[in-house]
C-alpha cells in the first residue's frame, strides 16, 4: 500500500529548512509559497528518505480568489506520496516556476494547465497551448469562463 | 563534391493509419531519418473537464466511457473509485470481484488492440489483428451480457456496480477462461520468435529507466523499460491483495520489451479471472447511495492501473451534488511525453512502431 505521508510532518520539516516557505500543512498536504516551489520540491526530490522521483498527477483548480496548483508526488523507490500544493493569487498575468527541470512528466500537465487555466510556467521549455488552438481567446477551464 | 542537403519538414497525420486517430506528428527529416519530432494534440478534445463541472456525480460515469473508449470499464472504475474515497462510501464485496473480473476482461481486450495494431505497424498487416479480434470480441459478447453494451459500458455505479451478472455469464466466462491461455499460445507461436518482428522491435525505440520514472511514464511503457510498479501491487485497490499474480518486466526498454510485458500481463489477467471467479462471494452488488450524493468539502485523488497506466481522477467537492473539479489524470498523454526521445534518430517507418508500442487512445490523450 502506498504510503501517504503525513503532510503537517514533512511541512515542518520543510519549515525548518526553508523558513517562512510554508504557508500551511494539513494531514493530507503541504501548501508552500510559491517563490519557495522549486526549492521545496528539489529539496524533496533529492533527499535521501524522502527521494519523490515520481510526479504522478499535477493540476489546477480555480477558486475565484486564487488558483491552486497540486502536485501529487510519489517514490517509487520507497512507494510512499505527498500532496504539495501552491496558490497564485489573481486571475491576470499569473505566474509559477516550472519543475520540468526536475520531473520531465511536468511537461504536457503544465502546458495542459497553462492552456486551460491560464497559468505560466516560468522555465518551461516548450509553453504554448496543448488542445487549444494557437490564437484561442480565454482559457476554458476557469470557473468564470462561459 | 558533397551533396548539399537540407531538412525537410512532413506532418505524419492528423489523418494517418498508424496515429490510432487524430493526432499528428510534425517531423524533421535529414533524408529518411528523424531528427526532430513535435506532437500535436488536441483534434478529439471534447472538453471533459469543463462538462463535468455542475453534473451530478452518478451522471459522469457514462462520461468517463468516452475517455479511453477501448478500456470503457477501467475509466468507470477509476471514476467511482476517486468518489468513493472522496465520499467515504463502502462497496460490497461481491461487486468489488465484479469489478476485478470487469477490469482484467478489459486489460484483455485492451492489450489485443494494443498489440494486434502494433503488430500491424510492424507490417503484419492485419492478419494477427484479426486473430486478436476474434478473441476481443468474446470478451464484448461477455461485456454485452452483463450491461448490454459493447463499447461504452457505463457498467460501474458509485458504490458498487449496476447490476449483478445474468446466469448465463458464469458458464460463458468459464469458457472464456478455459481456451484463452491456448490463445495467447497460439499467438505467441506465431510470432513471438519472428524474425522480421524482432529485427524491427529489438533495440528500436529504447527508453531508458531513469527517464520512464522521470517522465512520469506508466503502466507497459514504464514496466517495459525495467521499472517493476503496478499500482495493483503498489497500492492495492477493490481486492487486489487478495489476488496472486506477477507483474512482467521488461529489460531494455525497447519496443519488443513493451510488446512482451503486454503479452505476460495477458496471461496474468487470465489468472487473476480465475481466482476471482473462484472467490466472489454471493451478495448485493451495491451499496444503498442515494442517486444525488453531497460528499463533503474536501478532495481526493484516486488511482487505478488501466489497461495503459496510470489513470488518476482528483475530485475536489464544495458539498455540492456535482463536483467542483474534477481532473483526469490520462496515462496515455503523459507516455508521450518521450516520444520525441525515442524516436528522433530512426527512420520513418520505425517512428510507426515506436508509436504503436506506446498504445495511445486519442479519446484519452484530448480529452
Amino acid at each position: 500500500m502506498t504510503r501517504a505521508l503525513s503532510g503537517q510532518e514533512i511541512g515542518t520539516r520543510l519549515e525548518e529548512k526553508f523558513t517562512g516557505g510554508v504557508i500551511e500543512s494539513s494531514q493530507d498536504a503541504v501548501l508552500v509559497k510559491s517563490e519557495s516551489l522549486l526549492p521545496v520540491a528539489t529539496y524533496l526530490k533529492d533527499t535521501p528518505g524522502l527521494d519523490f522521483d515520481y510526479l504522478a498527477n499535477l493540476t489546477a483548480v480555480d477558486y475565484f480568489d486564487y488558483f491552486e496548483v497540486v502536485y501529487h508526488l510519489t517514490s517509487l523507490q520507497h512507494n510512499h506520496s505527498l500532496v504539495l500544493k501552491t496558490r497564485c493569487y489573481g486571475r491576470d498575468n499569473l505566474r509559477l516556476p516550472s519543475v520540468v527541470s526536475l520531473w520531465r512528466g511536468a511537461d504536457f500537465q503544465e502546458r495542459e494547465i497553462y492552456d486551460l487555466m491560464g497559468i505560466s510556467f516560468d522555465g518551461h521549455p516548450n509553453l504554448k497551448r496543448i488542445f487549444l488552438w494557437e490564437g484561442f481567446e480565454g482559457h476554458p477551464l476557469r470557473r468564470d469562463y462561459l | 563534391m558533397a551533396i548539399r542537403t537540407e531538412p525537410f519538414v512532413i506532418n505524419m497525420g492528423p489523418q494517418h493509419p498508424s496515429t490510432h486517430g487524430v493526432f499528428r506528428m510534425r517531423l524533421t527529416l535529414d533524408g529518411e531519418v528523424i531528427i526532430d519530432l513535435e506532437p500535436i494534440f488536441g483534434y478529439l478534445h471534447r472538453g471533459i473537464e469543463k462538462i463535468v463541472e455542475g453534473r451530478p456525480y452518478a451522471q459522469i460515469v457514462p462520461i468517463t466511457d468516452r475517455l479511453d473508449y477501448l478500456a470503457s470499464m477501467t475509466n468507470n472504475l477509476a471514476y467511482v473509485i476517486a468518489v468513493e474515497k472522496l465520499a467515504g462510501i463502502k462497496v460490497p464485496e461481491r461487486a468489488e470481484y465484479l469489478r476485478v473480473i470487469m477490469s482484467e476482461l478489459q486489460r484483455l481486450a485492451s492489450h489485443l488492440i494494443g498489440v494486434g495494431s502494433f503488430l500491424n505497424d510492424c507490417g503484419a498487416y492485419f492478419t494477427p489483428f484479426m486473430y486478436m479480434y476474434r478473441e476481443r470480441e468474446k470478451i464484448v459478447d461477455l461485456f454485452e451480457m452483463v450491461c448490454g453494451q459493447r463499447l461504452t459500458y457505463n457498467y460501474m455505479r458509485i458504490g458498487g456496480v449496476s447490476h449483478d451478472v445474468p446466469d448465463e455469464f458464469t458458464a460463458a466466462l468459464d469458457k472464456f477462461v478455459k481456451t484463452m491461455p491456448a490463445f495467447i499460445d497460439e499467438y505467441d507461436q506465431l510470432l513471438a520468435g519472428n524474425e522480421i518482428l524482432l529485427a524491427r522491435t529489438k533495440g528500436v525505440g529504447i527508453l531508458p529507466k531513469e527517464l520512464a520514472i522521470n517522465s512520469s511514464a506508466s503502466g507497459p511503457v514504464l514496466r517495459g523499460s525495467g521499472v517493476k510498479w503496478d499500482i495493483r501491487k503498489a497500492d492495492p485497490y477493490s481486492v487486489y491483495n487478495h489476488l496472486n499474480f506477477d507483474i512482467p518486466t521488461g529489460t531494455v526498454g525497447d519496443c519488443y520489451d513493451r510488446y512482451r510485458v503486454r503479452m505476460e500481463e495477458m496471461r496474468q489477467s487470465v489468472r487473476i479471472i480465475r481466482q476471482a471467479m473462484e472467490q466472489m462471494p454471493a451478495g448485493a452488488v451495491r451499496a444503498d447511495v442515494p442517486r444525488l450524493i453531497r460528499p463533503p468539502v474536501g478532495e481526493a485523488y484516486g488511482h487505478i492501473e488501466s489497461p495503459k497506466g496510470e489513470l488518476g481522477f482528483y475530485v475536489v467537492s464544495d458539498n455540492s451534488i456535482a463536483p467542483y473539479r474534477l481532473h483526469i489524470r490520462p496515462p496515455t498523454l503523459i507516455n508521450l511525453t518521450t516520444l520525441r526521445d525515442m524516436i528522433v534518430g530512426w527512420k520513418v517507418a520505425d517512428a510507426v512502431i515506436i508509436f504503436g508500442s506506446i498504445d495511445i487512445c486519442l479519446g484519452e490523450v484530448d480529452r
